[in-house]
């Protein structure tokens, strides 16, 4: 571990003026992704400035109804905040299937959208690696690939993003607020991570030095939603696939709207755009959402190593959407051992 | 009382709780590198990055020059060792590397962070050799274990095979894994110039010395290893491993400097042993009423260049059912791996995969119920020495288990139960473990003011040790457990065996009892203060006439998601029959413990070996997966009421391995029940239940 300086930033322009003029300098906020990486050896900062202690730790309704969530708000206060579990369930959900309770203490809402991949090998010093060293090329690819991407990956990197919480913001439209050097920006969420390409070490579209300091969703949309993960074991592991999705019926019963995103799948929050067209206007039944979940995954380009997560993906969107298309009360007949039924108040924690 | 009387219980049977609880939840009971010491200096190791060359340079200048740096360890300055025949702990012999991950040196510091810190700053040349990593059946180096068997043979297997109505004939395959215990191989070294003094994590701090005194040329007597708690071991610190033996050297290199090691969690998938991969080929030939006629098993299981270490997989195949003719086979397959070691039950944990997933196969082949077809196999003598078995119970544990987990009401066809999306099938297997006993430990009792001080230099890995042990010493003593001082973990205390192969406390109790014995005729009831005797445990006579062993029966149900392939177990129960249960309390952890850990197995645990670096790519909690609270279903373990009198006057056989043998194989067989689909490589993982596109 290299020796670094400690800043702790005492407002937001502090922070900003505090990178600006240092390429090696890092925000530090929940610490729970980038102390790892200081230990592993994989990030080496010159000047940690520490963020977590800025005034961005409140949850506010906004006139519109939309909610404007600080970035200083951690995993479970957002996932346990009222006005969440009530109009956003598929949020609190999908905070609460993500890492373990400790974690989501301290892990933030901006943080846990930064966090980076846990591909094997970039977390691994001594392996190659473009995400990390640019030019050194792909472990993965030949390698260990269960967490990886079948979906926007390419020969650069096939790396996975890892968070649950991004997954379900994806879905529900929501934006950041990020300041700039030049001033704020406001981004979708879908468009805040990259695709690889061909510059695997940029995840997102942010330049050196922008932070960010709340998201904003938008009044929740009608009809139900849930998030589902698939994962190996029952708690604390990564997903394979994961859904977040809502279906809105209209008063005829088609369906009028859904919201679908994956995650587990690529190196972003997967906006499964193709799925949400087939199944406009589409009857609210497994053969819609099987056609739905087919023409999403047309375009998979899976690994040897992770081709199971074609089948497995076609099969948890239809089983979600399954699910939100049946009425609560059958819902509640079909539910399963050691499962809770979907878009009740908030969620409980399965960890 | 004679050796061979009954214990009188009291104490032994009941509940008692941990002893050593309220300072454990306190932080009051100290673990290795918990004591305190004067003049600590902290040590981070140098590993290897390729799996066989050379290192060609190692560069220390900029870690020596590094603020806080004490001394850099490599080959070229390390102390010299009396011993070299341990290729596992004769390490910085040179610049040879046999494995990734193995040492190259380590960097001794003032603190932690500065150790870790110049230890990063050693750049180290390679001269790459190709490596070889991968476990094949028919890899050209596979060898007979050094230390036997490569071949038991009765009958004729081959004939007996092929003119069997009904074969099974299949492949199965365990993966790597790693202990991971909670608390890490952690160990403190001080030399003085005379004396070396270690707070070590082992399941024996005599066994430990005794491997550690003719390698470092030092007498026995002038090594102290102390250990009163450890945080977990399954095996994983039953001998020294490559970090004890590091630190040992550093403290050589800086007398009078007490030298703290904890290895960290990534470091523990290359140097502190992990469970050898195993292949096994399964050969069932039976009539059709189920009877076996022909049983074949061969196994081949991976081990390391650097020292030999023999995956048994065949042992539980020598002894559970009968059958006339039978040949099983054991091969290693040495390649540039980090060193195996126990890993808890080793040979029977893996073996009784194949077999008891076997046996599933045969039961659905002659459409017998699989609990019925292993009643109609059990053998009432071992059917390799035709011995008796101590009292084999296989068959009770069976058919109370079936009684228990309502196994009558199971339809045997597979995908006949759901509930939504899920498939919900029911699974059983056996269980089976040694009842071993060792000679060797010695107990010494004393009277004192405060009571009877019961020392022996045993173990507590978080098994109960000394709340099962002082029970036993307060029966054997006829008082109450509060006039028991216990005093383990200490080589300063008198010899005691590892606390392994479950071997333990019945090991330990035989001291005990006879030490008791030899006090009380010695004393009487009234004893003076200062009042001692000692006594020793003898080898059991019995295992030179009888096949002495625990049986057990797994049951298991899980359910399958039909869409996603996601497999979660809804409820286990094993039913043991171990002999006496000392404490019910203790016991029940212990067999709920080894029942998580083979749902552990079943179902998710496997280290990575990538074969292009040679190394565990899968090296830490997050990515190498053990059971959290929410994969642990209702698990309940029970036991026949019964003693053991073949096993000694306690009667007890020990239970720290038996609970996870055969657990997987039941978890698997119900994932067929389930779904239709028969797994025969662990973990399963959802994929397996998944369509193909």
């Amino acid at each position: 571990m290299r020796p670094f300086d400690y800043h702790r930033a005492a407002d937001t322009d502090d922070a900003l003026t505090a990178l600006a003029d240092r390429p090696d300098a890092v925000y530090l906020a929940g610490g729970t992704n980038l102390v790892d990486h200081l230990k592993l050896g994989i990030v080496a900062p010159d000047l940690v400035v520490d963020i977590s202690r800025l005034d961005l730790d409140e949850v506010r309704e906004l006139d519109d109804h939309g909610l404007r969530i600080g970035a200083m708000v951690r995993n479970s206060d957002l996932a346990a905040h009222p006005l969440v579990r009530r109009h956003y369930p598929m949020l609190s959900r999908a905070l609460l299937s993500g890492a373990s309770g400790q974690l989501r203490n301290a892990a933030t809402t901006g943080g846990n959208l930064l966090q980076r991949t846990r591909c094997l090998y970039f977390q691994d010093a001594s392996t190659p690696c473009n995400k990390r060293e640019p030019g050194t090329g792909c472990s993965a690819l030949e390698g260990f690939t269960r967490n990886h991407a079948i979906l926007g990956a390419s020969p650069s990197c096939v790396a996975t993003h890892p968070s649950d919480m991004a997954i379900a913001m994806a879905a529900l439209d929501a934006e950041v607020i990020v300041l700039t050097r030049d001033g704020e920006r406001r981004i979708p969420v879908v468009d805040l991570h990259r695709l690889p390409g061909e510059e695997p070490d940029r995840d997102t579209v942010l330049d050196h030095g922008d932070l960010i300091v709340a998201v904003v969703l938008p009044a929740p949309g009608r009809g139900r939603s849930t998030y589902r993960k698939i994962r190996d074991r029952a708690s604390y592991a990564f997903a394979l696939v994961s859904v977040a999705a809502r279906l809105d019926l209209d008063e005829s019963g088609q369906i009028r709207e859904a919201a679908i995103a994956l995650g587990g799948v690529a190196h972003k929050p997967w906006r499964a755009t193709r799925a949400e067209e087939v199944l406009r206007g589409a009857e609210p039944k497994r053969e819609s959402f099987t056609l739905a979940a087919e023409a999403e995954l047309e375009s998979a380009w899976p690994l040897p190593g992770n081709a199971f997560k074609v089948p497995m993906a076609r099969g948890a969107i239809v089983s979600v959407l399954t699910e939100l298309a049946t009425e609560p009360t059958e819902a509640t007949e079909l539910s399963r051992p050691g499962e809770r039924t979907a878009t009740t108040e908030g969620a409980d924690d399965d960890g | 009382m004679t050796m061979a009387d009954r214990l009188q219980t009291s104490a032994v049977g009941t509940g008692t709780v941990r002893l050593d609880g309220p300072d454990k939840v306190r932080g009051l009971a100290p673990y290795a590198y918990e004591h305190p010491v004067d003049d600590p200096v902290f040590l981070s190791p140098v590993q290897a990055e390729i799996a066989r060359g050379r290192a060609v340079d190692i560069d220390t200048s900029a870690a020596e020059a590094s603020a806080g740096v004490v001394h850099v360890l490599t080959p070229t300055n390390a102390p010299e060792l009396a011993d070299t025949e341990d290729g596992e702990l004769a390490i910085l012999r040179s610049n040879e590397i046999g494995f990734r991950g193995q040492y190259l040196g380590a960097v001794i510091a003032e603190t932690p962070e500065q150790a870790r810190h110049a230890a990063e700053l050693i750049t180290v040349s390679y001269v790459q050799d190709d490596h070889d990593v991968e476990l094949r059946e028919d890899h050209p180096g596979a060898r007979e274990p050094e230390s036997g068997p490569g071949e038991i043979t009765v009958g004729d297997f081959g004939a007996a095979f092929a003119e069997a109505e009904i074969r099974i004939d299949a492949r199965y395959s365990t993966p790597m894994e790693h202990n991971n215990p909670m608390e890490p191989h952690t160990t403190i070294a001080r030399w003085d110039g005379s004396t070396l003094t270690l707070w070590a994590s082992t399941q024996g701090v005599h066994p430990a010395r005794s491997t550690l005194a003719p390698i470092l040329g030092i007498d026995p007597d002038r090594i102290r290893i102390i250990s009163p708690h450890v945080g977990g071991g399954f095996g994983s610190k039953g001998v020294p491993h490559a970090d004890m033996m590091l630190t040992v050297l550093a403290a050589l290199a800086l007398p009078e400097r007490a030298v703290k090691h904890a290895v960290t969690r990534q470091q523990m998938f290359s140097i502190t042993g992990y469970r050898a991969p195993t292949l096994q080929h399964v050969r069932l030939g039976a009539r059709s009423d189920g009877t076996i006629t022909a049983l074949g098993f061969d196994a081949v299981a991976m081990s390391s260049q650097t020292k030999e270490f023999p995956e048994l997989a065949i042992k539980p195949a020598r002894i559970m059912y009968s059958g006339d003719n039978r040949r099983l086979t054991q091969r290693v397959v040495p390649l540039d791996v980090p060193v195996p070691s126990w890993m808890r039950a080793p040979g029977e944990t893996p073996g009784m995969v194949g077999l008891e997933i076997a046996m599933d196969e045969l039961a659905e082949a002659t459409g017998i119920d699989p609990i019925e077809l292993r009643i109609r196999n059990d053998t009432p003598t071992d059917p390799e020495t035709g011995r008796s078995f101590n009292r084999r119970r296989l068959a009770d544990c069976l058919r109370l288990g079936a009684e228990r987990f309502e196994w009558g009401e199971r339809n045997p066809e597979p995908r006949s139960r759901c509930r939504g999306e899920w498939l919900i099938g029911t699974g059983v297997a056996s269980a089976t473990y040694p009842a071993n006993r060792q000679a060797g430990s010695v107990a010494r009792i004393r009277f004192t003011k405060d009571g009877y001080e019961v020392a022996i230099g045993a173990a507590d890995i978080g098994t109960g040790t000394w709340t099962a042990l002082t029970q036993v010493a307060a029966d054997a003593l006829e008082v109450p457990g509060a006039e028991v001082r216990l005093r383990i973990g200490d080589t300063d205390l008198p010899n005691a065996t590892v606390a392994g192969g479950s071997t333990g406390l019945a090991s330990w109790s035989a001291a005990v009892l006879t030490a008791a014995q030899t006090f009380r005729s010695l004393h009487g009831h009234d004893p003076e203060i200062g009042a001692e005797a000692e006594g020793k445990a003898e080898e059991n006579p019995a295992a030179e006439t009888h096949s002495l062993h625990s049986f057990g029966a797994h049951f298991a149900e899980v359910r399958v998601h039909e869409a996603t392939g996601e497999i979660r177990v809804n409820r286990m129960l094993g039913v043991f029959s171990a002999g006496r249960i000392v404490n019910p309390r203790t016991a029940r952890s212990q067999f709920v413990g080894g029942m998580t850990m083979g749902l552990g197995m079943a179902l998710m645990e496997i280290s990575e070996l990538d074969p292009r670096f040679g190394h565990v790519v899968n090296h830490d909690l997050a990515e190498y997966h053990v059971p959290t609270n929410a994969d642990v279903p209702a698990i309940e373990a029970t036991w026949l009421d019964e003693e053991d009198p073949l096993a000694g006057p306690l009667g007890a056989r020990g239970i720290g391995e038996i609970g996870i043998v055969g657990a997987a194989a039941a978890i698997a067989n119900a994932a067929h029940h389930a779904t239709g689909v028969r797994c025969r490589d662990l973990p399963l993982l959802a994929d397996a239940f998944l369509p193909n596109t």
